[in-house]
């Protein structure tokens, strides 16, 4: 590396870095919450006795999970303007990442909720709760605890599909450093650095899930 | 109450799940501060007759009536609130002592009376250290369940029933899980709550307990009651031939 790349790489770096702070963290953080709100809703009416209820749910899961996330975004951002629909980038990608973790966590969610053995739900019967208590009180932390491990997997592809908003104008990591690329022209060198820095978040993350999974095994034996 | 008024009232109790019918109209009259053993063996429908004495399972047929409260039949539609209230008199430890896992002992045991039944929570904390202490489990308050031994759990399971301040305490075959030296702990625990005057129905395979504790012994087969008396008759000299076998059975494994 010559020290014009170097400079080259070390005043990118501010932007690049603006870009994730500014774009690519929020965006995943956001769509990841809500996300994980939509996973419990339609995990939950997954598992509903009522047919109908849980068809919704089954289609839900089946229409994200069969079609490709980047054909998600421009649904919403280029094709719902043509029936009178305009969305702004941010809101656009935040709907379709939302919904896209949505789709993933749900089954995620499913399977922890009935991983908890049945015995649980009879004893919070026992001690007065109804279901829904009982599912806010025993099940779902157990659940909880369960689902670490898959949800950060959904955590991090998220952090890194988000890439694919800056194709919709978001301005994120990614757009930042397309952005400087063209305009000097090192392709390789701007397009390594972009990799490494996804790479640091992500290995940020998967630090921060080990101390979640800590956390959540203190009551477990080992 | 005196010994006399019954506290539990079943009649012509029906269970069925799908094609199979667990059980047959079962009546049963447990006296206020009795024990009552059912014994028999496994599918008999002894804990599918505890389960629908606590609204775990909804009975297809038939009456029951806890503590005063109203006699439920399961004939017509329930509402939830008369199964509610049902469910609220009694209190069950399982064969499985089903604790919550990521709560402490303490946790478990105040889950109840804080969250469901709006206790203050300092109140229900003074009681349920005053009965981890009766059940020398106060130094383990702290911890989880996992880092207990069974006995340990099951006496737990046993504080976090007692919490509920239930009419009826319902045993569903409570050291069935337990490695054979843990078991001797539970049941002396059980022995002192029938000293202390506690209405019990216990489901077990234990006879030296029935026979010592129990006040009232039920066997039996094929979803009805085929035999009840005093323990000394339906274990000692039983009436009829399946009671004669089963006890045979359980008394002389080989």
């Amino acid at each position: 590396m010559t020290g014009e790349d170097l400079s080259l790489v070390l005043e990118s770096l501010g932007p690049i870095v603006l870009g994730a702070i500014t774009g690519t963290i929020p965006l995943a953080l956001i769509s990841f919450a809500l996300g994980l709100v939509i996973a419990v809703v339609v995990a939950l009416m997954r598992l509903s006795k009522v047919r109908v209820v849980s068809g919704i749910a089954r289609f839900y899961i089946s229409a994200v999970r069969g079609t490709p996330l980047l054909v998600q975004l421009f649904v919403i951002f280029y094709g719902l303007p043509s029936i009178g629909l305009t969305v702004d980038p941010w809101p656009s990608a935040i709907a379709a990442f939302s919904i896209n973790v949505g789709g993933y966590a749900a089954e995620i969610v499913r399977a922890a909720i009935l991983s908890v053995p049945k015995g649980q739900w009879e004893a919070a019967h026992v001690i007065g709760m109804s279901p829904p208590l009982a599912l806010r009180r025993i099940i779902l932390p157990q659940a909880a605890r369960v689902s670490v491990p898959p949800l950060s997997n959904t955590f991090i592809s998220l952090v890194k599909d988000t890439s694919l908003a800056s194709l919709i104008l978001v301005t994120d990591l990614f757009r930042q450093t397309q952005e400087i690329a063209a305009f000097s022209g090192e392709f390789m060198l701007l397009y390594v650095e972009a990799a490494l820095v996804y790479w640091v978040i992500c290995l940020v993350l998967s630090g921060g899930q080990n101390r979640i999974e800590r956390r959540l095994d203190r009551y477990v034996a080992h | 109450m005196s010994r006399t008024d019954p506290l539990l009232t079943v009649r012509s109790l029906a269970k069925s799940f799908g094609a199979n019918q667990v059980l047959r109209s079962v009546d049963l009259d447990v006296p206020a501060g009795t024990v009552t053993t059912l014994i028999g063996p496994s599918g008999s429908g002894k804990t599918t007759l505890l389960r629908c004495l606590n609204g775990l399972e909804v009975p297809d047929a038939g009456t029951v009536a806890v503590a005063g409260g109203p006699s439920i039949d399961f004939g017509a539609p329930v509402s939830k609130r008369a199964l509610g209230e049902l469910r609220d008199r009694s209190a069950m430890v399982f064969q499985h002592y089903n604790l919550f896992p990521h709560m402490t002992v303490l946790e478990n045991v105040i889950e109840g009376p804080v969250v469901v039944h709006r206790r203050p929570r300092a109140e229900a904390i003074a009681e349920a250290t005053a009965l981890l202490e009766r059940v020398g489990l106060a130094e383990k308050r702290d911890d989880y369940p996992f880092s207990l031994s069974g006995g340990q759990q099951q006496r737990v399971g046993i504080v976090r029933a007692l919490a509920l301040k239930p009419k009826l305490l319902l045993f569903d075959e409570p050291t069935s899980a337990l490695d054979p030296e843990l078991v001797g702990e539970v049941l002396s625990l059980m022995k002192q709550l029938a000293g202390e005057g506690w209405t019990m129905v216990v489901a077990t395979h234990e006879l030296q307990f029935a026979r010592e504790v129990a006040n009232q012994v039920v066997f039996m087969d094929g979803g009805v009651i085929v035999e009840r008396g005093a323990p000394a008759q339906v274990l000692g000299s039983p009436r009829e031939e399946r009671t004669r076998r089963f006890v045979q059975r359980l008394t002389h494994p080989l």
